[in-house]
């Protein structure tokens, strides 16, 4: 054998492979798998992994929005046209139509970032979904460090940090009874800098609302909040136009934009590779509630 | 805090390699603070994280920045001041990006200790300077090595509390080397530090002039990893067949999965396990075209010039390299369960590379003691934590390799049939 070649793969390479693993085995070993895919980056990134571990062939599950009603346009757009674009089935779980229908109630503060999880919950039961494939990644915050790869729910879509199943070597236990479901996140080994590594890597086209933009914001809390339907001056606030990105997309009305030039890819990388503050701290409003914010709402059954 | 040296470069990132390894410890040894200091020192802990900390810190009555607070992360583990979990971190240098898996040292050490080392290059062992080698550190070493995980650090922590004595340091060394020859150990390096001073961390230390080796981050970056992959021995597990439903692509049938182990070409000769069936690849496929070889890692599609029924589980190899087709093994098993133990005649499901089969077991030769390596032949059952060489027959034969040649083609967990839990990590000694 040669000695010369080094059969080296980068670090980008080798998480690739991993996810693209992950996703055949989920499509091996489960009957009904679907893709949480909501516009934002890191489920785009999964979409992009999708297509590569099925091709030739087209992705062979459909796709779920939890809707929550507060939407980026731009960011609706680009999902309707890489849905139709790959031809794939959309389901939108949406949280206003269960509101309309008495399902689940509206907060008093108006967030839906809580009301959301029931939703998602009654779309898998109607829909039987068994695997959901999630963009969640360890290192956003410390309860998700210590998520599996598998992750498993109870017919109540519960994570229960205490009771995991130790996950061993590529080998996921996907076991499930009828009703019970597994969380799947092929993004779990990435960072955010390896996603926008390889959304420059793949020239992945995003939502014009992650490059820098000028917009009518309002300061909250050290925060930016785009001015618009969801999100109104209150007395004695007062908005300006400046220069912003997203560096997350969630909820129009709990997500924060960062001041930033970085209008290209090459730009936010070396932007998020300066950074000092986590994307979740600085643009997210609902992961400020306290220090278990995510445990107690991934407890409850969210992603 | 001193001043942080090294930072991820943005443009180094797609360059880099990837370095996986699992950090074991007891709750006093430093570990948090460890890991804590290696992601302050790459500037991994962002100012918010770090604002969180130093907050819950001074609610705690801590004197110092207590980092463990930020790799501890559920609420009863903030509560109980204990880690529950393997948790994985994430930081990255200019030469390589890291994936730490960090095991609690006590509750459950041994289950989560064999999780994370199950797909390490590397472990990292503490110890308590002014402690010495515990039974602890001992057992972590015996796992070590039991996972096969091809490189061993040994720290030896709180050098300060012991004002940087190097008689110290030495004895704790030659102990542990004498130990780690007793276990066929891979390749040991030894370092004094101070975690919480950062002292042989991100850079050698003034306060230890008489030790000539690099510090911990120096010794992670230059590690050589590359030559720890199997690229002798071709295995491809089939994990799914691509068939596209298509008018535009017709007659397409490709054989998709990860490399465990050699390199696969265009043209090679090929065996198909179980069938025994023979051909040569047409093409090896990814979704960027076709390639001219793959090897491990990579996820490839793999097409063959003959038409051969082959379907997941099955597995690619070269016509005289092949692996054991077996559905007796003997193995080394790991019992993660704590309601119900390992016993004589349990039946469960096994899951080996992309191979899922049932099994009963027919007999446990010994069990370990992980302190003493002692064997007890009259054990008859495995119990939570506890680790013994046991034999198991299949419904389906296995297509199996020794744990000690190959990591991927050697393991496998058993799944309980009515909770559906994993109850075990195996690696094969013996397949027949």
């Amino acid at each position: 054998m040669s000695q010369t070649k080094p059969y080296r793969v980068s670090h980008l390479d080798a998480l690739e492979a991993e996810s693209i693993f992950v996703m055949r085995e989920v499509m091996a070993e489960f009957e009904r798998p679907v893709l949480l895919f909501s516009g934002g980056k890191d489920s785009i990134v999964m979409l992009r992994l999708a297509e590569k571990a099925f091709a030739p062939a087209r992705i062979p599950f459909p796709v779920m929005h939890v809707d929550t009603g507060h939407n980026f346009p731009e960011v609706l757009e680009y999902r309707d046209r890489r849905v139709a674009g790959l031809g794939l089935n959309l389901v939108v779980a949406s949280v206003q139509e269960a509101i309309d229908a008495g399902q689940v109630r509206e907060l008093p503060d108006g967030t839906r970032n809580r009301i959301q999880t029931p939703v998602l919950l009654s779309a898998v039961e109607k829909y039987r979904f068994d695997a959901l494939f999630g963009g969640a990644r360890r290192d956003e915050e410390k309860a998700r460090a210590k998520e599996r790869m598998f992750s498993f729910r109870d017919e109540f879509g519960q994570w229960d940090p205490k009771n995991q199943r130790p996950e061993l070597w590529s080998l996921y236990n996907g076991r499930h009874h009828p009703g019970e479901s597994i969380r799947v996140f092929p993004l779990s080994n990435w960072t955010e800098l390896d996603v926008w590594h390889y959304i420059a890597k793949e020239q992945i086209p995003l939502p014009d609302i992650y490059y820098a933009h000028d917009r009518e914001v309002v300061e909250r809390g050290g925060m930016f909040y785009a001015v618009n339907e969801f999100i109104r001056l209150r007395d004695g606030e007062t908005s300006e136009v400046r220069r912003v990105r997203y560096r997350t997309v969630g909820d129009a009305s709990q997500t924060a934009a960062v001041l930033s030039e970085a209008d290209t890819v090459d730009k936010v990388i070396d932007e998020v590779a300066a950074t000092r503050i986590t994307e979740r701290g600085a643009t997210r409003g609902d992961d400020k509630v306290s220090e278990a914010a995510m445990e107690d709402r991934k407890r409850e059954g969210y992603f | 805090m001193s001043q942080a040296v090294l930072e991820p470069e943005a443009s180094a990132g797609r360059g880099m390699d990837l370095l996986r390894f699992a950090t074991a410890g007891s709750v006093d040894d430093g570990k948090s603070t460890l890991i804590g200091r290696l992601l302050y020192d790459t500037k991994t802990i962002f100012e918010d994280q770090l604002e969180a900390v130093e907050v819950a810190s001074a609610s705690r009555g801590d004197e110092y920045t207590n980092l463990a607070l930020l790799t501890d992360g559920l609420r009863a583990e903030r509560e109980q001041g204990i880690t529950i979990d393997v948790a994985y971190r994430y930081f990255a240098t200019p030469r390589r990006k890291f994936i730490i898996a960090d095991t609690p040292g006590h509750i459950q050490y041994t289950r989560n200790m064999v999780t994370g080392a199950s797909t390490a290059d590397l472990a990292l062992i503490l110890v308590d300077a002014r402690k010495g080698l515990v039974e602890q550190s001992r057992r972590h070493a015996f796992l070590t090595s039991l996972l096969r995980v091809p490189h061993l650090v040994l720290c030896v922590n709180k050098m300060d509390l012991v004002d940087w004595d190097k008689a110290v340091y030495d004895k704790i060394a030659d102990e542990f080397t004498s130990f780690a020859a007793k276990l066929d150990a891979p390749d040991l390096t030894i370092i004094p530090i101070s975690a919480l001073n950062g002292d042989n961390i991100a850079s050698r230390s003034d306060n230890s002039p008489w030790y000539e080796g690099p510090s911990l981050l120096h010794h992670l970056e230059h590690v050589h990893i590359a030559s720890d992959r199997n690229l002798v021995d071709v295995r491809f597990p089939v994990q799914y067949v691509i068939r596209p439903q298509s008018t535009t692509v017709t007659d397409y049938r490709g054989y998709a999965g990860q490399v465990a182990s050699g390199i696969l070409k265009p043209g090679d000769e090929v065996m198909v396990l179980p069938s025994g069936m023979t051909s040569t690849i047409a093409s090896i496929d990814t979704a960027d075209g076709p390639v001219d070889e793959a090897f491990p890692p990579m996820s490839v599609t793999v097409r063959l010039n003959d038409e051969i029924d082959i379907s997941r589980g099955d597995l690619i190899c070269r016509p005289n390299n092949a692996p054991a087709v077996a559905q007796d093994v003997e193995a080394m098993v790991c019992w993660m369960d704590e309601t119900a133990p390992l016993r004589v005649g349990g039946k469960y499901t096994i899951k080996h590379t992309t191979r899922t089969a049932r099994t009963v077991v027919r007999g446990v030769q010994y069990r370990l003691d992980v302190n003493t390596l002692h064997r007890d032949e009259d054990a008859g059952e495995l119990k939570l934590n506890e680790i013994g060489r046991v034999k198991l027959r299949t419904t389906v034969p296995l297509l199996a390799d020794e744990y000690r040649r190959n990591r991927t083609t050697g393991g496998f967990i058993l799944i309980d049939e009515s909770t559906n839990r994993t109850v075990a990590a195996g690696m094969i000694i013996e397949a027949h």
